[in-house]
């Protein structure tokens, strides 16, 4: 089976726990993405998810193990991996699209001044930033303005594996609607790469094509991969029907509520922490072939067989 | 009065100009006024009291010498005689120059100390012992080592206004948030561009500050500095009219001393809200 896309293998990180001794957060993790995918990763707060983001957008260093994409090792933060943070990281001393423009500047010093800023026009049109409101400073933007301003700069770089960390935490529910299906449309054009941590579970069935579930912290593991195979485009008001939603949100509940405390805490004995894939037809789990690590096919407890 | 229909800054503005004229009043009416050398009884003309003395100015005065001041600032009589103009622009010359040697020093030397918290531990020592100390204090060893003392004030100003810069420089620097580093980061910006298109903006707003308070210690100082080393200057006009006993004009350059300083301190209250932005 040939190499996913971007591939953490046996990641490991360690912190002191401030009395000497040392706190895993997570060990020997390993799981893949495949290019074009939509991945989003759901755990407990302190179950490491931002650790994860964290390292694979360069900014920290595990403590062991590697992460690769495209088959090479990654190391330090790159324009190939953009990110979307939580709280916009806008930079407030710049209109949204002098924040848009510094991004594609970044990413492509040799295009002239009209064509850069033609670039970002064209992708703060697509997240509906368009008009004067452009030339507003992110202080004279709303939440989800400036939540646009950065989906628009990260897009417009044209990274080959795209972090969303969190992106919509901070917005009311009716904003963040609307901004889910701006992303699904953007992301739907670009055949972007995404790796995306959320809180919330139905923001992730919309929006993903597989879901990692993670154990509570600390010694945390990716334990499942769900697949979301509800065909696309979705919609809010369409995917309820689907024959699969509610096992899958059902599943993914359940697993959130009892199981990441009951899978939590466990050392992983050297051995890969891989997930298991979980996937469902007709509304019921079936046994589904473990995609990139063959050698540790895991019984599946899907709880709502 | 029908309806109040006045703005507050022109109702303010009516306060400022009803106090000026009862202070200027409060002043003229306080003076009293010298009898004539006929009106003495032979008694006070003994005594000496017909001589005319020494006074403080009523406002009168001071206006009419402001008049003949400003209606002709730029003339130039000898060593003791230059018009009021020619004393504010050296005073400024020297407060520019000193000044601006202080920012090309304590703003790079502020960006490598709120850079490095090596740096920072490392100098903080030495700074805080020598922020506080009177500029005037090294005006002596200024003037044995540079042996000039046009030199030596531009010297002390130099001293004097470095310190707020590089303070609030290191300050602003250190205090630039993660985040938008982070942006410079995942943009893959090199050290320089993140320092010129991250760092100085975030940290701009507070270097500013730096700055507008060390103009404003700068323009303290030079009047007591040109006191010492004579010469040029509005601090030595205000020590020659004293010494010619002519206090109008020791009032009315102190008058130009305030408006003078008010100007620079406005020059960077304009640069502060051009730099600055809101979270």
């Amino acid at each position: 089976m040939s190499k996913p896309f971007l591939s953490i293998e046996r990641m490991t990180q360690q912190f002191p726990d401030g009395q000497g001794g040392t706190l895993t957060v997570f060990e020997h993790a390993s799981f893949g993405i495949e290019k074009g995918e939509f991945v989003c990763i759901l755990g407990h707060s302190g179950c490491g998810k931002s650790t994860i983001m964290n390292i694979l957008a360069g900014l920290a260093e595990p403590t062991s193990g590697v992460v690769k994409m495209d088959g090479y090792e990654v190391s330090g933060p790159s324009l190939d991996r953009g990110v979307v943070f939580q709280n916009y990281s806008l930079l407030p001393w710049l209109s949204a699209l002098r924040n848009v423009t510094f991004g594609v500047k970044a990413r492509y010093p040799d295009w002239p001044r009209a064509k850069v800023e033609a670039h970002a026009r064209e992708y703060l049109a697509m997240v509906g930033l368009e008009g004067d409101v452009v030339h507003r400073k992110p202080s004279q933007l709303s939440g989800g303005m400036r939540q646009r301003v950065s989906i628009a700069r990260a897009f417009a770089n044209h990274p080959k594996l795209l972090l969303l960390d969190e992106p919509f935490g901070a917005l009311d529910a009716l904003t963040r609607g609307t901004i889910q299906e701006e992303l699904l449309k953007i992301w739907g054009g670009t055949e972007q790469t995404v790796f995306m941590i959320t809180h919330d579970i139905d923001e992730a069935i919309l929006l993903a094509d597989r879901i990692l579930l993670m154990t509570n912290g600390p010694q945390a593991r990716v334990a499942e991969s769900v697949e979301i195979n509800i065909p696309r485009p979705r919609e809010r008001t369409t995917i309820v029907e689907d024959a699969n939603y509610y096992a899958i949100r059902n599943h993914t509940v359940q697993f959130l509520g009892r199981r990441s405390k009951e899978l939590a805490g466990r050392p992983a004995e050297g051995l890969d922490q891989s997930p298991a894939t979980v996937r469902f037809e007709n509304g019921h789990a079936v046994a589904a072939p473990a995609r990139a690590e063959p050698e540790s096919p895991r019984r599946l407890r899907a709880v709502n067989e | 009065m029908s309806r109040m229909t006045l703005s507050l800054n022109q109702r303010a503005a009516i306060l400022s100009v009803v106090i000026l004229l009862v202070g200027l009043l409060v002043w003229e009416a306080a003076i009293p006024a010298q009898k004539a050398a006929e009106n003495l009884t032979e008694y006070e003309r003994l005594m000496g009291l017909g001589s005319e003395r020494a006074g403080v100015p009523p406002p009168s005065d001071v206006i009419a010498k402001a008049w003949e001041q400003l209606s002709n600032p730029f003339y130039d009589a000898g060593p003791n005689d230059k018009g009021i103009g020619i004393q504010i622009g050296y005073s400024i010359y020297r407060v520019l120059t000193g000044y601006v040697m202080a920012a090309l020093i304590a703003i790079p030397l502020g960006f490598l100390i709120g850079m490095s918290p090596i740096a920072y531990r490392a100098l903080n020592p030495y700074i805080q012992v020598l922020r506080p100390i009177s500029p005037l204090a090294w005006m002596p060893l200024a003037l044995f080592i540079i042996q000039d003392s046009e030199a030596s004030a531009i010297f002390v100003i130099f001293i004097c206004s470095i310190w707020p810069m590089l303070l609030n420089t290191a300050f602003g620097v250190a205090g630039v948030r993660e985040d938008w580093v982070n942006v410079a980061r995942t943009h893959e910006l090199g050290h320089f561009r993140t320092a010129f298109t991250v760092i100085l903006p975030a940290a701009a707003p507070t270097i500013i500050t730096g700055m507008r308070i060390s103009i404003g210690i700068a323009w303290l100082v030079i009047v007591a500095a040109e006191m010492l080393v004579g010469g040029t200057g509005i601090g030595y006009y205000v020590w020659n009219e004293w010494n010619n006993l002519d206090l109008t004009s020791v009032i009315f350059s102190i008058l130009m001393i305030g408006v003078v300083g008010m100007m620079l301190d406005a020059a960077f209250g304009w640069l502060q809200r051009a730099v600055a932005y809101a979270e």
